[in-house]
This record gives C-alpha cells, sequence and structure tokens, in this order.
C-alpha cells in the first residue's frame, strides 16, 4: 500500500514488518520518531515484540545483545552521540557474531550542538565489523531494513540502515508499505543454530589467547567478503519479489560517460538532476552512487570507474589531516590496478549545510575544466 | 544430618581462580541455588578469566561475556529475548564484581532495576580491581591500601552503600551475604528465584592476593567481616521491610579483620578506632530500619 510516510516511520514500518521481536532503544534528535512509531505498533499490538525502554545508548545495544543471543530478531535505533556511545558494544555485536539491525540517522557530532546531516558518526565505525547501507530515499530505507535482517542473518554480523538527518529522517515521500504476506515469504523467521539455550549450554565470548583470536578475525572478513553476494543475491531477490531491486552500487548515466561523479545517501538523489542537466548540455557526465559502504564494493568500483577521464567525489564527512572518507576508500579501491582515473575529493554539506544542484553541476564542472587534481582535500563553498 | 544444599555441581573443577578466591565460591553456591535451567552473564571480572580460557569452560550453564558496563543491560535483554521467544521459566543472573557494580556498571543497573527487569543480579565483592592488578574501587573499604591508593594516601572515602542505592530504587528483593554463610546465601538466592522483578543481592568474597591475606583465612574473614558488623547481614523487600539476618549483639572488634589483612597493616591505632566507631554507627543506623531495638556491645578478647 502506498503510503506517505517520514523516512524515520520507514525505519519503523521496515521494523515492523520484518516482525522483530525485541527493540531496545533510547531517544535522541533526530531519530526520535523511529522509537514514537514502534512503541504505538508495540502498545497496539500491530507487533508482537518486546520493547526495552533503556536509560542509554549503550545500554540499548547491550539489551540488544542479550536478545539476540538468546535467538530473538532484534532492532535498534540511534543517531551521532549516541551511536558513538554505542561504538564499544557495536565491537562486542561482531564480534559475538549477532545480526542486530541498527538504524542510524546521520547527524554531525558536537561540539558545537547540531542536530543536522553529516556523516561523520556511522563512518567512524568504518572498522567494527558492522554492514553499511547509505539509503538515498525514504522507499530505499524501508526496503533496506528488510534486506539487512536477511543478509546479517546469513552472515552473522551487524548491520546498519543509515539515513540523512531531517533530508530523509523528518522529509516525508511517497512509499510502498509491502504487504506483511509478501515480506514473510521473503524474510523466515530468526532460527540461529548457536544460542544461549540452557538445554545446550554453551560459552559466548570467552577469554581467547593469541592461538585462536587471529582466526575469529579471519572468520569475520570472510563473512564481511561473504556478505558482498549476498547482499547482492538478495537484493535482486527483492527487485524479484517487490518489483525493487537493489546491489552495491548503482550506477547512472554511466554508458559513455568521461567524467564520473561519485557519492552517497541524498546527495546521490539530487546529484541525479544535476547530471541530467549536464547531459543536456552535451557532456558526458555520469553518477556512481555507493549504497553499501562496509563491504567496500572494490570490484564494482573497479569496473566503473577504470578507463573513465575524471572522477569527482562528493563526501559529506571528513577525516580530519586526510580527507573526505568515501574519496580515500576509492582511491585505495583503485590503487594497484590500471586505467585508473585522476580523483577530485570535495567535501560539501557538513553539519547539515544545503547541496543544491547547482553546488554539484558546479563541482562537476570544476573537474572537467580543470587539468589535475591540485589538492587532496577540496572544500566547496566554505566562507572564512 | 539433612544436607540443605543441594548437590548437583555447576561449576566444574579446572577454573582458573586464584587459590582462596571467595568468588569462585559464590559462583558455586549461587548455581547451586539458581540450578540448571539459568542463562548468566558476566562482565570484565576475575570471573571472565575464572570461567577459563577458550575452549574451555567451568559452567555447566550458558554463559555470554561482556562488556564492563553491561552486565545489567544485557541480562534485561536476555530477559526481554526470552519473553518474546515464550521461554519465561528461565532464570537470567546477571554476574559482576564490584567494578562493574558499584563503579561503570551503575548506569546500566540502575535503569534495570528502575524498570524492574526480571532478573538476578549478584555482585561478588572483593572490594577493588581485583582482576587488573588491586585498584581502588567505590567499593573499596576506608583505610584500605591498593596500588592506586598507596599507604602514604589509603583510601579516605567510605565504601559506598550498594544495598542503600538499591532500596532507594524500591527494588522487590535486596540483600547482602557473606561466602562464610553459603545456606545463607543459598536460602536469598532461592528466595531472589522465586520473586517477580530486578533481584539485587551483594556477596561479600575476600581476595587473598588483593587483601594480602592468607587464602586459608578467606572464610574465616568473610565470617570476621560479618561479626564485627563490617559487612552486616541483610535483605530489604520492596526498599523498606529491613530484616537483618544474623543481629549481631556483641560485635567483635574490627581489629580482629583489619589486623588479619595486609592491606590494613599501615593503619595507626586511631584510624582503627575511627573504623570501629563509624561500623558501630552504621550497625546501629541499621538495627533502627529493622525496627530492632538492642544494645551493642563491643566483645572484646
Amino acid at each position: 500500500m502506498k503510503q506517505v510516510i517520514m523516512g524515520n516511520h520507514a525505519l519503523s514500518y521496515g521494523a515492523m514488518l520484518s516482525r522483530v521481536q525485541v527493540i531496545a532503544a533510547y531517544p535522541i534528535t533526530p531519530q526520535t520518531q523511529v522509537v514514537e512509531l514502534l512503541s504505538e505498533i508495540c502498545a497496539d499490538k500491530r507487533l508482537d515484540a518486546e520493547f526495552v525502554k533503556v536509560e542509554s545508548e549503550h545500554s540499548a545495544l547491550a539489551a540488544s545483545m542479550g536478545a539476540s543471543a538468546v535467538g530473538a530478531r532484534v532492532f535498534t535505533a540511534t543517531s551521532s552521540q549516541g551511536l558513538a556511545l554505542m561504538h564499544e558494544i557495536i565491537h562486542w555485536t561482531v564480534g559475538a557474531r549477532l545480526p542486530i539491525v541498527l538504524g542510524n540517522i546521520n547527524r554531525a557530532m558536537g561540539p558545537p550542538w547540531s542536530i543536522w546531516t553529516e556523516q561523520n558518526d556511522s563512518l567512524s565505525e568504518r572498522d567494527t565489523g558492522c554492514i553499511q547501507f547509505y539509503a538515498q530515499n525514504n522507499q530505499e530505507v524501508l526496503d533496506t531494513v528488510i534486506q539487512a535482517f536477511k543478509v546479517s542473518e546469513r552472515v552473522f554480523l551487524p548491520s546498519m540502515v543509515i539515513l540523512d538527518a531531517f533530508v530523509l529522517s523528518h522529509t516525508s515521500e511517497l512509499v510502498d508499505v509491502p504487504e506483511q504476506k509478501l515480506v514473510d515469504e521473503y524474510l523466515p523467521p530468526f532460527a540461529p543454530k548457536y544460542k544461549l539455550d540452557v538445554n545446550e549450554p554453551h560459552t559466548f565470548g570467552g577469554l581467547t589467547g593469541p592461538d585462536g583470536y587471529y582466526e575469529l578475525r579471519y572468520k569475520i572478513n570472510e563473512a564481511m567478503e561473504e556478505a558482498k553476494e549476498v547482499i547482492k543475491e538478495t537484493g535482486k531477490e527483492f527487485g524479484e519479489k517487490f518489483g525493487r531491486e537493489y546491489g552495491l552500487v548503482e550506477a547512472y548515466r554511466m554508458d559513455d560517460a568521461e567524467t564520473v561523479l561519485v557519492t552517497s545517501a541524498t546527495i546521490a538523489s539530487t546529484a541525479r538532476v544535476a547530471i541530467d542537466e549536464l547531459r543536456k548540455e552535451g557532456k558526458k557526465v555520469g553518477l556512481l552512487r555507493v549504497r553499501v559502504f562496509r563491504p567496500f564494493p572494490s570490484e564494482e568500483i573497479r569496473e566503473l570507474l577504470s578507463g573513465r577521464k575524471k572522477v569527482a567525489l562528493i563526501d559529506r564527512n571528513i577525516s580530519f589531516g586526510h580527507g573526505g572518507i568515501f574519496a580515500q576508500e576509492i582511491k585505495s579501491a583503485l590503487y594497484n590496478y590500471k586505467d585508473t582515473p585522476p580523483i577530485w575529493g570535495y567535501i560539501i554539506g557538513l553539519g547539515g549545510r544545503d547541496v543544491t544542484v547547482n553546488d554539484i553541476k558546479g563541482i562537476i564542472n570544476d573537474t572537467i575544466e580543470s587539468d589535475k587534481p591540485e589538492k587532496d582535500i577540496i572544500w566547496k563553498g566554505v566562507r572564512l | 544430618m539433612k544436607l540443605t544444599i543441594p548437590q548437583e555441581e555447576l561449576v566444574t573443577s579446572g577454573h582458573l581462580a586464584c587459590q582462596g578466591c571467595g568468588g569462585a565460591l559464590c559462583m558455586r553456591y549461587a548455581l547451586k541455588a539458581l540450578g540448571k535451567n539459568t542463562i548468566v552473564d558476566i562482565p570484565a571480572c576475575c570471573w571472565s578469566v575464572i570461567d577459563g580460557p577458550f575452549p574451555h569452560s567451568s559452567l555447566r550453564i550458558p554463559l555470554f561475556h561482556t562488556a564492563f558496563e553491561t552486565a545489567a543491560s544485557v541480562a534485561s535483554g536476555i530477559r526481554a529475548g526470552l519473553d518474546a521467544l515464550g521461554k519465561k521459566d528461565i532464570n537470567v543472573l546477571a554476574w559482576a564484581g564490584d567494578g562493574g557494580t558499584f563503579d561503570i556498571g551503575i548506569q546500566a543497573l540502575s535503569g534495570a532495576v528502575e524498570r524492574n527487569d526480571d532478573i538476578i543480579y549478584i555482585c561478588y565483592d572483593n572490594e577493588a580491581y581485583m582482576n587488573t592488578g588491586i585498584q581502588r574501587s567505590s567499593a573499596t573499604p576506608y583505610g584500605a591500601w591498593t596500588t592506586t591508593t598507596p599507604v602514604k594516601h589509603f583510601k579516605k572515602m567510605a565504601k559506598k552503600d550498594m544495598v542503600k542505592i538499591m532500596a532507594a530504587h524500591r527494588i522487590p528483593y535486596t540483600a547482602t551475604s557473606s561466602v562464610a554463610y553459603p545456606e545463607d546465601f543459598i536460602k536469598k538466592v532461592e528466595k531472589a528465584k522465586k520473586i517477580k522483578g530486578t533481584k539485587f543481592i551483594h556477596i561479600l568474597s575476600p581476595c587473598p592476593p588483593g587483601w594480602k591475606s592468607q587464602p586459608e583465612d578467606t572464610i574465616k574473614l568473610a565470617r570476621l567481616a560479618v561479626s564485627t558488623c563490617i559487612f552486616p547481614i541483610y535483605e530489604v523487600e520492596n526498599g523498606e521491610k529491613y530484616t537483618i539476618n544474623k543481629v549481631i549483639k556483641n560485635p567483635r572488634p574490627v581489629k580482629e579483620y583489619l589486623g588479619r589483612q595486609g592491606r590494613f597493616r599501615h593503619l595507626k591505632e586511631k584510624d582503627i578506632e575511627q573504623i570501629q566507631e563509624n561500623v558501630i554507627e552504621s550497625y546501629r543506623e541499621l538495627l533502627k530500619k529493622a525496627n530492632i531495638e538492642e544494645e551493642i556491645h563491643i566483645k572484646e578478647g
């Protein structure tokens, strides 16, 4: 059924349709509507789930772990400072191989206080082993929650479904909310082989020396590698069932593109308009949207970027002292390979500053007109 | 003679506790009371090591090792998960040391108690961060030496009163116990098992390496802690009804307890007098709460 819903409610409906059994969450702007709607959904029994109203994000994820470890399907949601507080437990969730799905609203970190969008919160969790999906619209938010459970429960790693603060979280869009019956056919109940079970007692996470730990990390990386295939497979299967297919990346007007713009999340939606307008002017430009950041789709990116003339990268995030984080990742994916194009790394829209079609067109035109990248970081629109 | 303590052993031999470890005995007794139908989570504490390195485990029940400050929150999650799956009759035990309870885990514990989540939280208290090598915690008593409260600057603050904090939450059941009184401890765990909501049991657990005491003195010290009134054993129901399980009319002098531990060796006579005074004052306050009118006199010699 088509409904006009905000991004936060797309997360809630995604969790509801996935028939989550336990929710543990703590409120933070701009995530609050996610848990408010889920509270209502649980209260009026549209969803038969236990909702643990914890006293912090740290406890939200810790309680999620306990519930997941006994074999329940678990959802939580947070943003920014809340995600940073969860950081330790994200590592623990990965090490314990618990397939929890976490909705994160991208919000800038303080100080100074900011509630607007920026990707530094989730990108700071880059090396935890949590799968990361960046959504570009509310439909994708809802669809990705359902897919994330399927992926996580196959590879036993948690997933983060990420959306921009306000641009998606509080913006209403037309969303096709799928029928429960179809979702049930797509997503079977969670039935882990190993769990906390009094009839078959096991110890989880016991002290492990150097002779064992190394192999356990190898296994996590192996699961991440496997996740690439599983994401593609489940995204395709989703398309067959619901008519909307998803992959690791999305290519737009790339066939003969000489200059490619690479970006993620809602900037990609805006960029599509910019690409269309530039195409009308006869410029051979295309767009590559990175949907999944972990595992990183290196092969797909290499395939789509090698042989191109130029690449412009837009990052709504910054690794201080080095540059945009997607830019770094893409550069490292291309290194050691042939026919790699030069990359212009632009930083834009930090702390929720608007990113317009004209901004993006400007970036692409600057890239076309420039011979080579003069600096590692190109600040777009900084007012000093 | 009729045995009052269940015979089934759910803690196996081969665990890694130090000689004379009170904490190992505490777990053994607690699991005797709770039985096999129990899931436990353990945050960073001595028991993270005692349980045994992977792939070994000395517990015969499912165990989830977790991060330092999450004993209560993980237990809440385990309970929620079990409820969601319709497995409501399983005991959920959070098992933490004093650092994980009094200090870094107090927020999560307070949250669980306020929500009245149906879990049993047991704190085995060895009065310092023993697993990291004897650093002070807020459970370290006044006067004690630790590596972070060296002799010249021994701990000048009193031990945090955790049971009082729990009672202020109007927790359905909270109690103290001592490893020298297994029947008392087991009875309390069995009682906790039958009560719905959050239960908090605080058990004193001597630590020979940390207290600089003899391993063979563990039980003696745990008993002296009670008979000197330094660690009275009592219970509080719904935050209001105080029951002292072992009323001490003639407390032993505290010096008998302190003198057997190297961690108090530096104390001067006046320090010991001060501790003695504080102990009696606290005990009088407790008697009052339990509505017991009793004159107490220290039993010398």
